[in-house]
């Protein structure tokens, strides 16, 4: 560490106690990104083959569950979960109390509900787009509908969705920055304590914008290079 | 507590009470909405023109442009504008204060951090839109146009603009939904906006979701409102052309 503190000797702002609090935030924000997506994507995926359902009872549910967390701005649904758990009848005695008592968990409820509305969605256009030869093709081979969804369906419509999907990963990752507002110090809420302490705004939101381009450019990387190997495929040949 | 207020039943004093300003509040997100709207497409056209410019330094100023904006989050903008703006006309009113003895102040209020923001950050998604709509306009139309010896502006107004439209509204609309609810965020930085009076009032009298849910539902109303109205101006654009049977 020596070097560092060398480094920020004559710096009064970027010091080892304020790069600790920004690493903080930054382990915060990618473990709420991360489970929210996880979370997120395993509700999405029976939820879109539940969507494409040709009954309208199993369908329209889930429909009525994608406009509702599509068309409310995410902060209200984060206000909602964050205020509203805490009045749910005798939570605060239960043993989910000191669960819901940290933000954490009330973020991390509603950025997966909100990231598996718009995953469902995703999901849904690129079930929706499979080409009927395939499934013609699956029907001649006497699959069932199930073995179909598993083995015809999905795996090419996840291949349809990835561009989509990493847009969605990063709006996600944007969002998330809205965890600041319910006393989670994230990104954002260390570069909020920064400013506040130092009444240093550029310093302390350029540092953090930085940090977020930073890690938006390297989603964007990855996600290009699955790209790659995966739609390989549907590339015309050169 | 207003006489009126009184004499509703108990149940729905709070919201009686504190409903009202609350519909104000909707108004004031309407407005930042639509003003960040219009700022985004005049920084959107600008955007996309200095694109797919000849030139090459506007080009790169464009390209930074939508690239940084688009890779930070809203909030994180916001109040780097807000906060850092303040700062800026503070020690920009000192310098004129030292320099020419002149007294001004400049006071950078959460609306106009608001609008700009929403409007600076959406103006880059506006850009990529209207480039792609750009490039979607044929150029052999361009050419019929150069060869009728239309200059660049009447080609603009007469060819490219109309057939741009089309293929530019299902972009703009898009990002006009997102806009909508990016308006939320304006609560924030302390606009009075209906999500910041409901979260006020929640907190008051405790009771989320009596303020929480009305918000949320006039934010589904204003969303589809617009998808309706987006259809029909698709509809309205899309005339005269075939659609893909599918």
């Amino acid at each position: 560490m020596d070097w560092l503190t060398a480094l920020l000797a004559d710096n009064s702002i970027f010091n080892a106690t304020t790069l600790a609090h920004y690493w903080s935030g930054f382990t915060t924000t990618v473990q709420l990104v991360f489970l929210s997506l996880v979370a997120g994507g395993m509700l999405a995926i029976p939820l879109a083959v539940l969507r494409v359902s040709p009954n309208p009872w199993i369908s329209k549910p889930v429909w009525l569950f994608v406009y509702l967390f599509r068309g409310t701005p995410l902060l209200i649904q984060l206000y909602l979960i964050y205020y509203g758990v805490t009045l749910i009848e005798g939570i605060q005695d239960s043993l989910f109390w000191p669960v819901f008592q940290d933000a954490f968990y009330p973020c991390l409820i509603a950025f997966a509900l909100n990231t598996a509305a718009y995953t469902t969605e995703i999901l849904r256009g690129a079930i929706a787009t499979t080409s009927q030869g395939e499934i013609e093709a699956a029907k001649a081979y006497g699959m069932s509908k199930g073995l179909m969804m598993r083995r015809i369906i999905l795996p090419s419509a996840f291949r349809r969705a990835l561009p989509a999907y990493a847009n969605e990963v990063i709006l996600m990752l944007h969002a998330s920055s809205i965890a600041s507002v319910v006393t989670l110090v994230d990104l954002t809420g260390a570069a909020r304590d920064i400013y506040a302490r130092f009444y240093a705004p550029f310093e302390a939101f350029m540092f953090v914008a930085l940090i977020y381009l930073c890690i938006t450019f390297a989603l964007i990387y990855l996600f290009r290079a699955l790209e790659t190997r995966l739609l390989a495929h549907l590339k015309p040949l050169s | 507590m207003s006489p009126f207020c009184q004499s509703v039943p108990a149940a729905l004093t709070n919201l009686c009470q504190y409903g009202p300003p609350i519909i104000d509040g909707a108004l004031l997100t309407v407005e930042v909405a639509v003003l960040s709207l219009l700022l985004s497409l005049g920084l959107g056209l600008l955007g996309a023109s200095a694109k797919l410019s000849a030139n090459l330094a506007l080009r790169s100023v464009a390209t930074t442009y939508t690239t940084l904006i688009r890779g930070v989050p809203d909030l994180v903008l916001m109040m780097l504008i807000y906060f850092g703006g303040q700062m800026a006309m503070n020690s920009l009113s000192d310098w004129l204060y030292d320099t020419f003895a002149i007294e001004v102040f400049f006071n950078i209020n959460e609306f106009i951090a608001g609008v700009v923001t929403i409007g600076f950050i959406f103006g880059a998604y506006m850009a990529e839109t209207f480039r792609g709509a750009f490039l979607a306009v044929d150029g052999g139309q361009i050419e019929a146009g150069k060869a009728y010896g239309m200059t660049r502006w009447q080609i603009f107004v007469r060819i490219v603009f109309p057939q741009m439209v089309r293929h530019a509204i299902p972009g703009i609309g898009n990002n006009w939904l997102v806009l909508l609810k990016t308006t939320a965020l304006v609560s924030i930085i302390g606009l009075s906006d209906m999500v910041r009076l409901a979260s006020e009032a929640a907190k008051a009298v405790h009771e989320p979701f009596m303020f929480f849910i009305p918000v949320a539902l006039a934010y589904l109303a204003l969303t589809s409102l617009s998808e309706w109205g987006l259809n029909k101006l698709e509809h309205k654009y899309s005339a005269g052309v075939r659609r893909e049977a599918n």
